[in-house]
């Protein structure tokens, strides 16, 4: 599904990620785990295209396509889907009229009509129950004054209309109380399928207790240092990163 | 004497215009007082970036012969909410009583036009009319009182609630070229009354061009309700000179929400004076400018005593190679403690040849006040953009997405629901059709 090698990318002429390879397998759900700064983040927002990014090398294939080659509304039509880390609040748009607006964008790709207005609202009736929300929250504006917890819930919904392909969820997790945590979680391995892929962006081991990935990946400095099975992250947990990375450093 | 508007004045008051009696003099004086002002130019302060010296080379004059016959149909595009919403049609500045819906209105309720007020002597029309926005506001005051003639009147008296919104619509046939129209609108909402008035401007013919000059003198009573709108939509070649006054008594509440989207050059005053304690005065405002329009926003509000609220948010969006004038005066007086006023401007520019001038200017003379005031000019954010896009939605439709959310927003403060929607339909279809 994803396949990405020797990736290089930066902000500003700062490269941040310095060779990245990673192959994810539909069905799959990896997690990339790594202390702050060590390149995570960059990696999520450069799969969804965000134009500050810069790629100066390597590549990425998405389903046999060249990634880079694709402007991010290409990109999300070809199925890959980003949960930001921060949300952004788009005051003057309901939450309504913005899903509905992507949601006709991406069947509009895929040669359909666009859906009727009323049938859209039994779709999200559907899909809010996975998130446990009631529908007046459609009526407010995009994460306009929402709290951290409801934009994060917000993403997991939007994610939940538009079924993507690839998820990307860039820390989802932080910020969440233990019931947001839950809620976002369940939310997520209801949308797993075995054509569906997803990978966790995240800090912390706590939201893989709720989501169970077939990875784990260790990044830090801008390369991934260690990959493994799933107990790779609880041994994060129990040792910090600083057994990984100070690993590495001292090999370096 | 060859002043601008002097022959059309004069052709004015010969043919009837100068009627009633005691109406004439008004006129007289009104007219020596602009003669005396003349047309502004750049050099005064208050015109600084709105040229309006255009307006003296060509001789707009008011329409005399009686404009043809309308068919409803072609007023259908400007009419909006419900059928039975109270509506008065002026077309090139004269009330047309056959396009008017006039239905039963609550006890005491005067509705109607000014033309008809002054024909049969009507005592608020004598008592009120000129009296707040008289000839010394601005030079254009004058000249609309000059040629005073017809208008809205509507009064509310003390303790009735207007169920229904009422629309006084001003059409421009541009049947005549350089034809011009001074309505002037009367407003009087009494003691604990509450009602809606929605003033807007239109043209049969988009290119045509005409002078609307237009006053509107609004008197809020004490604990009165008004929510006030203004929907500007000229022809792209006319000009349009408008002017509100709102005086306000105590514990009233005034909500005005101005679009401004038409005219070559447009601009509106709206000033608001607080005539007493616990005054609430909420303006909003829009202006969308493209091609080489120029529209002009000056607000003036009046902290004359204490304990008084205003809140103020103009947002512009600019295209093409338009321009905007915002200006915003508050002036506190040094009794009007606990005043809280804040005032906000910001414009969208959608391309490098629009711009804004703006400034705010707030005169403060209490200590024990709340006045905030912010500008910003700039271009569409790019987080925004990026996450619309990034759910698959194209750049372009993205920015138009956007830039309907930032008018929107204010959009939404629009308590009557059907005018709102309407709004939101006149800015929404505005912004897609360059698309």
């Amino acid at each position: 599904m994803l396949e990405i090698k020797e990736l290089r990318a930066g902000v500003e002429g700062t490269e941040i990620l310095k060779g990245i390879d990673l192959t994810v397998r539909p069905g799959e759900v990896h997690a990339v785990m790594g202390p702050n700064g060590s390149g995570k983040s960059t990696l999520a927002q450069v799969l969804a295209g965000h134009p500050a990014y810069e790629v100066t090398g390597g590549s990425i294939s998405f389903l046999g396509e060249d990634l880079l080659e694709m402007e991010p509304e290409e990109r999300a039509r070809a199925g890959i889907f980003l949960a930001f880390q921060y949300p952004v609040e788009i005051p003057g748009v309901t939450n309504a009229y913005f899903l509905r607006a992507a949601y006709n964008e991406l069947r509009k790709a895929r040669g359909e009509e666009e859906i009727d207005p009323i049938d859209f609202i039994d779709l999200l009736e559907e899909k809010l129950k996975i998130v446990k929300w009631e529908p007046e929250i459609m009526q407010r504006a995009v994460n306009s004054g929402f709290s951290g917890g409801e934009k994060k819930r917000n993403e997991i919904l939007q994610m939940a209309v538009l079924e993507p392909k690839l998820a990307v969820l860039d820390e989802t997790d932080s910020g969440l109380d233990i019931d947001a945590l839950r809620i976002v979680a369940d939310g997520v391995n209801a949308l797993r399928r075995e054509d569906r892929s997803v990978i966790l962006v995240t800090h912390y081991q706590r939201l893989l207790n709720y989501i169970v990935p077939d990875q784990v990946h260790v990044l830090a400095g801008g390369r991934i240092v260690r990959s493994g099975g799933k107990e790779l992250a609880h041994e994060l947990e129990a040792r910090g990163y600083e057994w990984i990375t100070g690993a590495v450093e001292a090999v370096a | 004497m060859s002043a601008p508007f002097a022959e059309a004045f004069a052709t004015f008051a010969a043919n009837g215009g100068g009627k009633p009696d005691w109406l004439a003099p008004v006129r007289q004086r009104a007219f020596a007082r602009f003669a005396e002002v003349g047309i502004p130019t750049t050099r005064d302060e208050e015109w600084r970036f709105t040229p309006v010296a255009p307006l003296s080379e060509h001789s707009f004059a008011p329409v005399s012969a009686a404009a043809r016959p309308l068919a409803a149909a072609e007023l259908t595009p400007f009419i909006f909410g419900h059928a039975e919403w109270p509506m008065l049609v002026f077309v090139d500045g004269r009330y047309r009583a056959e396009l008017s819906v006039r239905p039963d209105l609550a006890a005491g309720v005067t509705l109607g036009s000014v033309a008809d007020a002054v024909a049969r002597d009507h005592p608020l029309v004598r008592e009120h009319l000129g009296r707040y926005a008289g000839p010394e506001a601005t030079p254009f005051t004058a000249l609309n009182l000059a040629f005073v003639r017809d208008g809205a009147l509507l009064h509310v008296p003390a303790g009735v609630t207007l169920q229904q919104p009422v629309h006084a619509l001003f059409v421009a046939t541009g049947d005549t070229t350089d034809a011009a129209a001074h309505p002037r609108n009367l407003i009087l909402v009494d003691a604990g009354a509450r009602a809606s008035f929605i003033e807007s401007y239109v043209a049969l013919a988009p290119e045509a061009r005409y002078l609307t000059n237009t006053v509107t003198e609004m008197v809020l009573g004490p604990q009165a309700w008004m929510e006030h709108s203004r929907i500007q939509r000229e022809s792209e070649s006319a000009f349009h000179m408008g002017f509100t006054q709102v005086d306000q008594a105590r514990d009233s509440h005034y909500r005005s929400f101005t679009l401004a989207m038409g005219g070559a050059i447009a601009r509106h005053n709206l000033h608001v004076q607080m005539n007493d304690s616990n005054v609430e005065s909420l303006l909003y405002g829009l202006y969308l400018g493209r091609g080489t329009q120029l529209v002009d926003n000056h607000t003036a509000i009046f902290h004359d005593h204490p304990h008084c609220h205003s809140w103020e948010v103009y947002k512009g969006i600019l295209d093409d190679r338009s321009r905007a004038v915002f200006n915003g005066k508050v002036f506190v007086k040094p009794e009007a403690q606990k005043t809280d006023a804040k005032q906000t401007n910001r414009t969208l520019l959608l391309s490098d040849g629009a711009r804004v001038d703006t400034k705010p200017q707030l005169e403060i003379f209490a200590d024990d006040v709340k006045c905030t005031h912010g500008a910003t000019v700039g271009q569409l954010d790019e987080l925004p953009l990026f996450y619309a896009r990034s759910r698959g939605i194209p750049l372009d439709a993205a920015r138009t997405l956007l830039t309907w959310a930032f008018a929107a927003e204010v959009i939404d403060e629009v308590v009557v629901a059907p005018v709102r929607e309407e709004l939101g339909r006149l800015v929404h279809s505005r912004l897609t059709e360059g698309a």
